[in-house]
């Protein structure tokens, strides 16, 4: 922990038991969501998200690959998260660190267990040959909440994915002229609140996120159900404090659904 | 590989295995199993068989990772390769690597690091034999290692997982209801203090289901918690008597 923030830690504490924040928004408010689309053309889809000052980028590139042996004919969705050294002075180069795999595989959860995509239309020759997407998520700013920025920019690629058509013909597949988007069918929303002095306070910014307690994320799909929960940080949270954050979390999920038109 | 089962659960609510909804399997829980660690402990829940191992306080290296104001505490979950029935590559996987993470997370919340500023706690933890739910019960053994060893806290560190398996809430899924059922709610909780240390899950559940779940696996993890005390006065009590 910086000694700025050490420094800010009561301040900040304080303030949001009067429910107040330092950045002025409300306890439950979201930062800004600002999405792109379509910005690397040679990406099959992308997406960047700002989110207040975080910033993700997602590509996503499609290959033909095998299976998973218990899932023949279902094409293959793979999250793949890189901590860029330029988006924060705690990150550094090398290979992924616990924290960009927690990342990329809540993310992953999310869009795997609401099926979001349409895996079984994504077979090219049962138990052979399928469609595998890679979503690649590239953060190139941190100013906290990554998991709900990476999730709502890996939405936004999978969204914006354009693939060739094809036919399939000995096995093999034959590119066709023009193209189609990528079934998508669902549009899970990672909502996560930070646990600071025993309040929740959603989408937690990067001063929030260091002093924090613990860190629980509810993913919701488009009927209200969770897909994904993860709690994070080295604290405790009680069992009312999930109920309410369930809660909230569906009501904030309809919200940004809304408000981009999912 | 096995064939997928159609149902889960038969016509008289019974499970594959014979449980009632709300049943744990059978558990075996042993404290102080090997003697060059400060602490340890062993369990087998159904087909489970996980070791847990805590080495520590002791000087952290390399010195620049030490923290000065608590100590570090640091976590391995690993499979052995024969753990699982095709071979499992014995180097870590992404998985792995997230489930360490989140066995640290849900056992310091129990522990006074401030007790042992610039030094380090290593807590290992080995799946020989898996059957689903390995991460509820690497946490419940690494909590008894930790206490074994002596590591001052706040309480012992109980999980338990639950889930949805053919529209029905139950306790404790084994492999095969993890990999086929609807949902898999894991939890770590602090039955002492009333609080959740781990919560993941992923699968589809209404809100409602998503309560009745996490309740029932609370439910789990208070029976756990009995048993683990009984494990921990098994060795220590007996030790008392020897001394009377």
């Amino acid at each position: 922990m910086s000694i700025v923030v050490r420094v800010k830690q009561k301040q900040i504490a304080e303030l949001i038991a009067k429910g107040k924040r330092l950045d002025g928004r409300g306890l439950n408010d979201y930062r800004e969501i600002k999405i792109e689309q379509g910005i690397i053309e040679k990406a099959e889809g992308s997406a960047r998200v700002l989110l207040g000052k975080t910033e993700v980028m997602v590509g996503v590139k499609i290959e033909t690959g095998e299976p998973f042996p218990d899932t023949p004919n279902e094409g293959v969705l793979t999250v793949n998260a890189e901590l860029v050294p330029l988006a924060s002075p705690t990150f550094e180069p090398g290979p992924p660190d616990e924290n960009s795999i927690e990342l990329a595989r809540v993310v992953d959860r999310g869009i795997r267990e609401s099926k979001a995509v349409e895996l079984e239309k994504l077979c090219i020759q049962p138990g052979k040959k399928v469609f595998v997407i890679f979503v690649d998520v590239y953060v190139l700013n941190h100013d906290g909440n990554l998991i709900d920025a990476s999730s709502l920019a890996a939405l936004a690629a999978l969204l914006n994915t354009k693939m060739y058509n094809y036919e399939v013909e000995g096995g093999e597949v034959k590119i066709k002229p023009g193209f189609s988007s990528l079934p998508v069918r669902k549009h899970p929303i990672a909502v996560t609140f930070a646990k600071i002095n025993d309040k929740l306070v959603v989408d937690p910014w990067l001063e929030e996120e260091q002093i924090m307690d613990a860190r629980i994320t509810i993913t919701v799909e488009d009927e209200g159900r969770i897909c994904a929960v993860q709690k994070g940080g080295s604290g405790y949270i009680t069992p009312k404090q999930v109920m309410e954050a369930a809660q909230i979390a569906k009501e904030k999920a309809d919200d940004i659904r809304r408000k981009l038109g999912w | 590989m096995s064939q997928k089962p159609e149902k889960l659960i038969d016509k008289k609510g019974l499970r594959l295995d014979g449980r009632k909804p709300d049943e744990l399997r059978p558990i075996k829980i042993e404290v102080g199993v090997l003697s060059n660690a400060d602490g340890s402990a062993y369990i087998e829940l159904g087909k489970n068989k996980i070791l847990a191992a805590v080495y520590g306080p002791k000087e952290v290296h390399p010195k620049h990772m030490s923290l000065p104001d608590r100590m570090v505490l640091r976590c391995r979950y690993h499979m052995a390769p024969f753990s699982v029935q095709e071979r499992k590559s014995p180097a870590p996987s992404r998985r792995e690597v997230e489930l360490s993470k989140v066995l640290r997370e849900a056992v310091e919340p129990a522990i006074f690091t401030e007790y042992y500023p610039r030094t380090a706690i290593d807590v290992f933890v080995e799946v020989l034999q898996a059957d689903g739910s390995t991460r509820c019960v690497s946490i419940t053994a690494a909590s008894l290692a930790l206490a074994d060893a002596g590591i001052p806290m706040r309480d012992l560190v109980a999980a338990c997982s639950a889930g949805k398996v053919d529209n029905t809430i139950v306790l404790d899924l084994m492999d095969i209801e993890d990999k086929v059922g609807c949902a898999d709610v894991p939890v770590a909780f602090m039955p002492n203090l009333g609080v959740i240390t781990l919560l993941q899950m992923d699968g589809l559940l209404t809100s409602e289901e998503f309560e009745k779940t996490v309740d029932l696996a609370i439910e789990g993890c208070r029976k756990i918690y009995a048993l683990q005390k009984e494990a921990l006065g098994a060795k220590y009590m007996s030790v008392k008597e020897v001394e009377e």
